[in-house]
């Protein structure tokens, strides 16, 4: 027994260093706080009472008789209202926020976790208070209550709180499906300390970039009311002093810069923090598409400086694909490049299924993906040649790509259900590739498609012709994908991992579907497997990858039986051989404690 | 013959139908089984066939619509959530996806307190056991402070392992917990499956759809297909010679790692199926 | 749902309606005109009952009378309708069109400076209150430039030129907030797209680029795109209220405005119905719009 390798990655900095590394959050951030204590400290700041109006000083101008930002029409110093009016419109907007928090996490826990008839009456009373625009029942509820601010912000609160209920409940239905909630409740945790300990958790981080976006949609609202005249007249704010500016808009418009402007920015700020916020709490780290169109445009310069020793491409009639000295790598977050697959060299030749095998991280999915430039995002060739019927593929264009694959080397998928197109009917995704290679009409592609259904085994194709991909099994589906892969007659296939997604007997007919094909059309297949008995049951050679290298390869049949690489014993090694079966059953000491235990 | 200590009798769990009209969903008909005190069984099948779904419902994660399971001679099929907090001391669980069973915002030293914790074990005697446990899997005590994204998928079964025996459990169910890792860690987790069932003499369900994997591992094994056993026995017997249909098929199916011996099996196997094809009346076999 | 609704709002409004009458009258007339009023008005019936006489009289079509205005509720709604419906409407498609191209747009050059303005623009456009945006472009456009009339409204009727001309502002203004979200959302969606397993698929079949994005990538990103133009409909009719307030358009938004000050009931309930009812048709029409579109949802 070995003991624990190293750990796999170093932890990622925590939500809190994150944000406080992001100038965005940093600079947005600081603005809200300044706002926040610039109002909450109104009274410290200035000696101007915001509802004082003295007709004298009706319209001052900046700086005029120790008016900060001067004087509105009725001679109220600006600079005061708006610390005042930003007193009341920031608490509103707080109180209406606390409210939706407040009822929409709680509801949403419950909803979310227990489910039931809680679930059925908050689902349709969450729709009920989403149905209308918030403004229409404000304006409605004010009618009766009267110009209360309060009033107005508690129920705007209410209203909001449909969707903080919404993304707490499906928060929690995520959670309440994992596999570690199943596990702490079988360790005996109550429903309480589970919902605390592990749905709260998952719940914090959106909860939170909800309420900040709540915020600037309350203020929004409560400006609007009191734009509308219906606000609270006995009351200054940021609202009315827009309205009573926009009366005046043909006179004195320097009114409406001061308000709008603190408005904006206020509103600017909360979503950029919020932005931050999301950012930093998301635990993946990825490499933004600016960086990886960086270092792309670095690895294409080096390729054109590491000398053009185009030596000429000399292929054997029966060698179909030829990768020589093939590095692949994938942009970091930091802009840097992490290779993954270190100069490799294999080859395919015409009509031989050639294995690929290696475990998780050996590079081999890699391998097949580049070959047809599918790699992932951030991915790319850094170096070698991918050599194809006199061409090197690592030098196409997509468009050019676009001609090579489906036509000439064609891909099995792993996952059979979700590399189906969800919303075009499987007989209209086997179509359309069928029409653009091969140039036929729509009934003789139609034809033919029926005709490849049959032929890998579906019972009744004109049905599943018709199917949408929901409406098939998983077997079925990979067979879908194998008639599409040889739909176009090409020469070589690539298949990763065909069937590690499917059961044990459904593997084995694929298997045998795809020799019969192989060996029927005469196509070449490179065959990407982590299974020693896929290999022995179909691959003429096989090639053994570690980490990016490729270690041993061979003839299948030598290879099963002598293989030198240490790493190619280990891994033979580890397979379990048929004749080990557990020692016969030893039932334990009578006088065992645990015996005791269990008949007390 | 050994008292069994768990005693599953005429087991069915049904699902409620979804809107109406349907029927409701039998995932298990009437499943029978027992497992004795340090026995491992093997439960093999495909999906569909109802092998998660009963250690589910041993583990009161899926409801028991008819029969009875008994541990020790205690019913804990249909029992209050309290009866059920009680059980957790004596059945714990490893689960198949070493990337979701484990919360990925919580440490392993709180982690593996979870259960101990919720027993009201005092601090000290926690603090004793975890390290005691990471020792029994393996691991290194530093790896308490770390999270389960910096451990490799191996790692992390043995850090569900631990939590597993957390509590000195007298059975564990081990939902396909090598499927989802390397073939060369496979072997080592399931040494260390191994190890410890003879060290601590608890007792295993372990559900798996690998054949090799259960032979290995199993003193027993029984085979489900669509919801019922079609057939169980002692290991040597039922890998080697199976009598249901479906257990035939289901062996021959799965390719041997060696070239010569596959393209035996391949042959065994058309023969199989065509005769078996012939027994039912022409009709193509179902897999 | 209109129903549910209905009854809520209808509790809401008349639970005190008790002194309307005095408020209605004014603090000089007489108790017993009040008194006279307040039978006239049917508000000394239990609510149940009150509210049983309004559905019968709505589901006829008949809204009743306004508290202050000698009009049928009908009459009031009706001549508001065209405005508002529309603005509204007009506001909505070219917001449904621009945020598509720009989403879509942006999703395909992601990471480019394209992408970057789109995003910040998108910020900037959702986060300030639309109201803001009216003020400044009558400011600027109608104040200082003299392009277009501040205020007012021209009937599609009367002359689609002069209509045009009146609504070119207020819809501006409705649709810069709608088309930021809606933009942002929709170039989430199509990039969520673009990265599913099945697009790899596709693209390994060898179709070309566009067909895979424009004829697959788009139609399975539309879903998602027809989701978040039924939220923004919901929106701009809370926007709209403001809007026509500003630019003095004879609509929905100005009238609720007027009766909300006023108190007069009978005239926000059968606003609000209706608001409620033109919601329902368009998230019908929508949901019927998504089930074209996605097969699975098509089951039921």
């Amino acid at each position: 027994m070995t003991t624990a390798t190293a750990p796999v990655s170093t932890a990622p900095p925590t939500p809190v260093k994150k944000l406080l590394r992001d100038p965005q959050a940093l600079i947005s951030g600081g603005f809200l706080l300044l706002v926040f204590l610039a109002v909450a400290l109104a009274p410290l700041i200035t000696r101007f009472d915001p509802n004082h109006a003295d007709l004298s000083r009706m319209l001052a101008g900046i700086g005029e008789e120790g008016h900060l930002l001067g004087a509105d029409n009725a001679g109220r110093d600006i600079f005061a209202r708006l610390l005042f009016g930003g007193r009341n419109s920031v608490l509103g907007a707080l109180l209406a926020v606390g409210v939706a928090l407040l009822v929409g996490t709680t509801s949403g826990l419950i909803a979310g976790y227990f489910g039931k008839w809680f679930d059925n009456l908050s689902n349709n009373a969450a729709s009920l208070l989403q149905a209308l625009p918030g403004m229409v029942i404000l304006l409605a509820a004010r009618a009766v209550v009267g110009p209360s601010l309060w009033i107005m912000m508690a129920i705007f609160g209410v209203l909001l709180s449909a969707g903080t209920y919404r993304l707490v409940r499906s928060a929690v239905q995520a959670v309440r499906n994992e596999l570690y909630v199943d596990a702490a409740r079988v360790a005996g945790l109550t429903d309480w300390r589970i919902i605390f300990k592990h749905v709260t958790r998952v719940v914090r981080g959106p909860v939170l970039i909800q309420a900040a976006f709540m915020l600037m949609i309350a203020i929004a609202i409560q400006a609007g009311i009191e734009i509308l005249g219906l606000g609270d007249p006995t009351m200054v704010s940021w609202g009315g002093m827009l309205a009573d500016a926009f009366s005046r808009l043909f006179v004195a418009p320097i009114l409406m810069l001061w308000p709008s402007v603190l408005m904006a920015l206020f509103a600017l700020s909360l979503t950029l923090f919020a932005n931050s916020l999301r950012d930093a709490l998301d635990g993946t780290q990825r490499t933004s598409p600016a960086t990886i169109r960086n270092v792309f445009k670095k690895v294409e310069a080096d390729k054109a400086t590491t000398g053009v020793r185009e030596s000429a491409i000399e292929m054997d009639a029966d060698e179909l694909l030829r990768i020589e000295e093939l590095r692949i790598g994938y942009a970091m977050p930091d802009g840097s490049i992490k290779q993954i697959v270190h100069g490799i060299n294999l080859d395919v030749r015409r009509g031989e299924v050639l294995g690929l095998i290696g475990e998780s991280g050996s590079g081999k999915t890699q391998t097949a993906f580049a070959v047809m430039n599918l790699l992932s995002e951030g991915g790319t060739i850094l170096g070698g040649r991918v050599l194809w019927q006199g061409r090197d593929l690592a030098t196409l264009t997509e468009r050019e790509f676009a001609d090579v694959r489906g036509k000439q080397i064609a891909y099995i998928p792993q996952e059979p259900m979700s590399n189906l197109d969800p919303s075009f009917t499987v007989g209209q995704q086997l179509v359309e590739p069928m029409r653009r290679h091969l140039g036929l009409s729509k009934a003789e592609a139609t034809a033919k498609a029926i005709a490849l259904l049959d032929r890998v085994g579906i019972h009744n194709p004109e049905r599943v012709f018709m199917a949408y991909p929901h409406e098939v099994s998983g077997g079925m589906a990979q067979r879908v994908l194998i008639a599409g892969a040889v739909s176009c007659d090409p020469d070589l296939i690539i298949a990763d991992e065909p069937t590690t997604a499917l059961d044990v007997t459904v593997q084995a007919e694929i298997l045998d579907l795809l020799r019969s094909l192989q060996a029927e059309l005469g196509v070449g297949v490179l065959m990407v497997t982590h299974n020693f008995g896929i290999v022995a049951d179909i691959c003429d050679r096989v090639v053994v990858m570690q980490e990016g290298e490729i270690v041993e390869r061979g003839e299948t049949t030598a290879m099963f039986a002598s293989h030198d690489h240490p790493y190619t014993r280990q891994l033979f090694g580890a397979i379990l051989s048929p004749d080990q079966v557990r020692d016969a059953y030893a039932a334990p000491d009578a006088d065992d404690d645990r015996i005791k235990e269990l008949t007390s | 013959m050994t008292t069994p200590l768990l005693n599953i009798r005429d087991l069915v769990v049904e699902y409620p139908a979804k809107g109406f009209r349907k029927t409701p969903f039998r995932a298990l008909k009437g499943v029978s089984l027992d497992i004795r005190p340090g026995e491992c069984v093997g439960l093999v099948g495909e999906s569909g066939s109802g092998k998660t779904t009963l250690g589910r419902a041993v583990l009161g994660l899926a409801p028991v619509t008819e029969g009875s399971i008994t541990l020790g001679g205690k019913e804990i099929g249909n029992i209050s959530a309290r009866e059920r907090r009680q059980v957790s001391k004596d059945v714990q669980v490893v689960f198949q996806d070493p990337y979701t069973s484990l919360n990925p915002s919580m440490t392993i030293e709180q982690i593996l307190a979870e259960p101990l914790l919720a027993r009201d074990v005092p601090k000290a005697q926690a603090r004793q056991r975890i390290a005691d446990l990471l020792d029994e899997v393996r691991l290194p005590s530093d790896a308490l402070h770390r999270l389960p994204r910096e451990f490799s998928g191996g790692q992390r079964q043995r850090i569900a392992i631990a939590r597993a025996l957390a509590l000195d459990p007298k059975l564990i169910i081990c939902d396909e917990p090598v499927s989802a890792l390397d073939l060369s860690t496979q072997a080592r987790v399931l040494d260390l499956f191994i190890e410890i069932q003879e060290r601590t003499g608890v007792a295993y369900l372990f559900i798996t759809h690998d054949l090799d994997v259960v032979r290995h591992v199993s003193h027993r094994v029984a085979v489900m297909w669509n919801g019922e056993i079609v057939e169980s026995g002692d290991t040597r017997e039922v890998t080697t010679n199976p009598a249901h249909p479906y257990t035939q098929r289901l062996w021959m199916a799965a390719p041997v790692a060696d070239p010569g011996a596959q393209a035996v099996r391949r042959e065994e196997r058309r023969r199989l199926l065509a005769a078996q094809a012939a027994a039912a009346g022409g009709v193509p076999v179902a897999a | 749902m209109v129903f549910a609704i209905s009854v809520v709002v209808f509790s809401m409004l008349y639970i005190n309606a008790g002194g309307a009458a005095r408020r209605i009258l004014g603090d000089f007339a007489s108790d017993e005109a009040v008194a006279r009023l307040h039978e006239e008005l049917g508000l000394y019936q239990p609510l149940p009952v009150q509210y049983f006489n309004w559905l019968t009289g709505a589901l006829r079509g008949d809204f009743g009378t306004s508290w202050f205005r000698p009009t049928e509720v009908n009459e009031m709604i009706g001549v508001r309708l065209p405005a508002t419906l529309s603005l509204v409407t007009v506001s909505l498609i070219l917001s449904a069109i621009l945020a598509m191209f720009v989403g879509v747009y942006a999703a395909l050059k992601r990471g480019t400076w394209i992408d970057r303005a789109v995003q910040t623009l998108s910020i900037g456009g959702a986060a300030i209150p639309g109201f803001l945006f009216a003020i400044a472009l009558v400011f600027v456009f109608a104040i200082n430039l003299g392009w277009f009339a501040p205020t007012g409204f021209t009937q599609p009727t009367e002359s689609v030129g002069g209509w045009v001309h009146s609504i070119t502002l207020p819809v501006i203004a409705l649709l810069i907030g709608g088309v930021a979200s809606s933009a942002q959302q929709i170039r989430a969606a199509m990039i969520n797209v673009l990265s599913q397993d099945y697009v790899r698929t596709l693209r390994s079949r060898g179709l070309l680029p566009r067909s895979v994005i424009f004829k697959h990538a788009l139609r399975n990103a539309a879903g998602p795109g027809l989701s978040v133009i039924a939220l923004q409909f919901v929106g701009m009719l809370g926007g709209v209220v403001i809007i026509e307030n500003l630019f003095n358009i004879p609509g929905f938004g100005s009238l609720i405005a007027a009766s909300s000050t006023q108190g007069d009931i009978p005239v926000i309930m059968g606003l609000v119905v209706t608001v409620a009812i033109i919601v329902t048709l368009v998230n019908l029409l929508l949901d019927v719009a998504q089930g074209w579109l996605n097969p699975k949802v098509r089951v039921s």
